[in-house]
């Protein structure tokens, strides 16, 4: 069994998001230090604010304007703050029914301890200092035990802030860190090709050879466990000319991807082809590999000067 | 659910030991013994399949797509009939008895799978949340748990040394279960977020399930004594947390009275509560005395592969209906925060 292999992955992705009027208006009444909410038929005001009514899927659009102060309705002492997270010292993460409102919005308290904070307490919207139109628009919750609830004082409200530019939408930016492991199959591939050796594996069944293998035969559904070294020349099997420059890649275009079905293997695998003008690159071409000094996998494939391969040879790899 | 039903029963069950890393195992490597092992205990091959449908989430292991290696473990090719879900086992096992119910196939295959170790799953279950409201703030899962269990604390429902009984008796519970994550005496612990300490928190770790679904006769064949699922229903709360009382489910209710769960009394109980305040608010929803056996596997409580915990629930109490240690159960299966979606199958064994 060879050592379990491992690498960070970070996945990243910035989600661009439209918004609807409601949420456009709340979204830009944040940044105006104004909270808006919507009122349903039956005079129940949700903030934050939803563009269909939860109970009838009724389209909402009467806009309210509601206070900045509300009442704690549930609470939660979060310890260790995340990444992400409001605040970065231990808070209470709250529901809070602000006052004219009938539903509660989800933020965080900034507190002393757990001791400073009970449901039924008051709170009020601390503003954050630079303001874009998203929910953080709100740094946090603070307590506001001088503040009497001020009841059901609401306010219709245009969604209009004197002339200034509604917010349409939201980058939400997301990362989630991993540390992958590949597993037994593949971290044996990796492994053997950190010694420029292309190692598959065989089904027991039905006695195919898999590269790169994952573990599994997709025909038989059993484990492969036999290891085969295979190649290192191949027949290219199939194959297409890019001839757009992806970003980050030091590659000229156009040049020849193929696929390739190295000497003992039953599937074919796919790299970049060289060493030859792309408009030569052709069915049935044999192909070795070319490696480069610290390379952990073939840089490209390139012809070995045999004659081409019959088709019949390949053509069940296609 | 109302009206003419195809009798459609889980025949057979299998789970991975669930274990916190599993480091030397790619998501088909951990999943394919139990593939393996669920067709085995009925004597099918991947031919004699009519269905296939299976549940996971790319984003717990950060593997783009990894549903589509998993079919590997299946045979897949030639292409088979076949569906998957990013959800809970449990709602592919939905999706299957539907397809049975149509008439087009009269056996199936159901698997999940998760593998939580790779990542931070209280961060990356952030991601299923409202984007423009809730998403943005980072609220992990353990966190919005404790904000339900607070509120349950503060109507009466529970209080701390209520919420430890249900911990310790899950525990306890799963010394018996030889694939549990964690079993036997577990200590509360500190706070995770208040009210909400260790113990009260399901342990983080890696696993898989599958189930087989049969049809009718074909069923009888395949299993000595079929768990017939009565009834199956599943329904969501509105998904602003700030609308719901927290303290109810009024949907895992809707979902129970669907799938006719009332009309007659259950033995067994086998709920998705990977919290244990989330146990007080299905018990109250699903009406259950103390006359009912809960969680007897130690529940997600003591194993929660995430999007296969669901799907054990049911693979669980269709267990013990097979073996005769139940006649009739409820199976329980969540998902989102707070008990978000609830699905509720009713299931029985043929009388003795």
């Amino acid at each position: 069994m060879t050592e379990v292999l491992s690498a960070p992955l970070v996945v990243e992705f910035p989600f661009t998001r439209s918004l609807g009027p409601v949420q456009s208006a709340f979204l830009t009444g944040l940044r105006e230090r104004t909270v808006l909410g919507v009122r349903t038929a039956d005079g129940k005001v949700l903030v934050p604010p939803v563009e269909y009514d939860p109970g009838t899927a009724e389209e909402l659009r009467d806009l309210v304007k509601v206070a900045a102060t509300g009442t704690v309705t549930t609470w939660a002492w979060n310890p260790g703050p995340r990444r992400g997270q409001p605040l970065d010292t231990a808070f209470a993460w709250v529901l809070v029914r602000l006052d004219g409102a009938d539903t509660a919005l989800l933020h965080a308290l900034d507190a002393p301890g757990p001791d400073a904070v009970r449901t039924g307490m008051r709170v009020r919207v601390r503003w954050a200092a630079e303001r874009t139109g998203a929910i953080t628009d709100i740094a946090c919750f603070e307590p506001y035990e001088e503040g009497e609830a001020t009841g059901h004082q609401i306010t219709a409200h245009s969604g209009e802030f004197g002339g200034e530019t509604a917010v349409t939408g939201i980058v939400a930016p997301a990362r989630l860190d991993y540390t992958y492991s590949p597993g037994r199959a593949q971290s044996q591939y990796i492994h053997a090709l950190s010694g420029r050796r292309t190692v598959g594996e065989r089904c027991p069944s039905c006695r195919k050879v898999y590269v790169p293998p994952r573990g599994a035969c997709p025909t038989c559904g059993v484990a492969t466990a036999e290891q085969v070294e295979v190649g290192p020349r191949g027949t290219v099997t199939t194959f297409c000319i890019v001839n757009i420059k992806a970003k980050g890649l030091d590659i000229e275009v156009p040049y020849v991807y193929g696929h390739i079905a190295l000497d003992g293997a039953d599937l074919a695998l796919h790299g970049r082809i060289g060493g030859i003008p792309y408009d030569q690159v052709r069915m049935g071409l044999r192909v070795e590999p070319v490696w480069t000094d610290g390379g952990r996998y073939p840089d490209h494939y390139r012809p070995t000067g045999e004659p081409d391969a019959d088709y019949d040879t390949y053509k069940e790899l296609l | 659910m109302t009206g003419e039903f195809r009798d459609v029963a889980i025949v057979a069950f299998a789970q991975t030991d669930h274990r916190r890393r599993t480091d030397e195992l790619s998501e088909v490597e951990m999943l394919m013994p139990v593939l393996h092992e669920v067709l085995e205990r009925t004597g099918l091959a991947t031919a004699d399949i009519g269905f296939t449908c299976s549940g996971s989430s790319d984003y717990l292991a950060g593997r783009a797509f990894s549903f589509t290696m998993a079919l590997d473990g299946v045979g897949a090719w030639p292409p088979i009939s076949e569906s998957h879900v990013e959800m809970d086992g449990a709602w592919a096992l939905y999706e299957a008895w539907v397809k049975l119910q149509t008439g087009e196939a009269d056996t199936a295959l159901v698997y999940s799978y998760g593998k939580s170790s790779p990542g931070s799953v209280r961060d990356v279950l952030t991601r299923q949340l409202d984007p423009y409201y809730l998403a943005p703030l980072w609220p992990d899962s353990v966190a919005l748990a404790a904000l339900q269990a607070q509120a349950l604390i503060d109507a009466g429902d529970t209080d701390e040394p209520a919420l430890a009984g249900v911990a310790a008796r899950s525990r306890d519970a799963a010394r018996a279960n030889s694939h549990a994550q964690i079993g036997g005496s577990v200590p509360q612990g500190d706070y995770v977020v208040r009210p909400l300490r260790t113990g009260d928190c399901p342990p983080i770790g890696d696993g898989a399930a599958a189930v087989v679904l049969a049809a009718g006769e074909r069923a009888r064949e395949l299993c000595g004594r079929p768990a017939w699922i009565r009834g199956i229903d599943h329904r969501i709360e509105p998904h602003s947390l700030g609308v719901r009382d927290l303290t109810d489910s009024p949907s895992t209710r809707l979902a129970a009275e669907r799938a006719g769960a009332f009309a007659r009394p259950v033995d067994t109980a086998e709920l998705h509560a990977p919290f244990t305040s989330q146990e007080v608010v299905l018990r109250k929803a699903l009406r259950l005395g103390d006359d009912v056996t809960v969680n007897p596997s130690g529940g997600a409580l003591a194993a929660n592969p995430v999007m296969a915990a669901g799907l054990i629930r049911l693979g669980e109490a269709a267990a013990r209906v097979h073996r005769g240690a139940s006649d009739r159960a409820f199976a329980h299966a969540t998902s989102g925060p707070c008990l978000q979606q609830n699905l509720v199958a009713v299931l029985e064994g043929d009388p003795r």
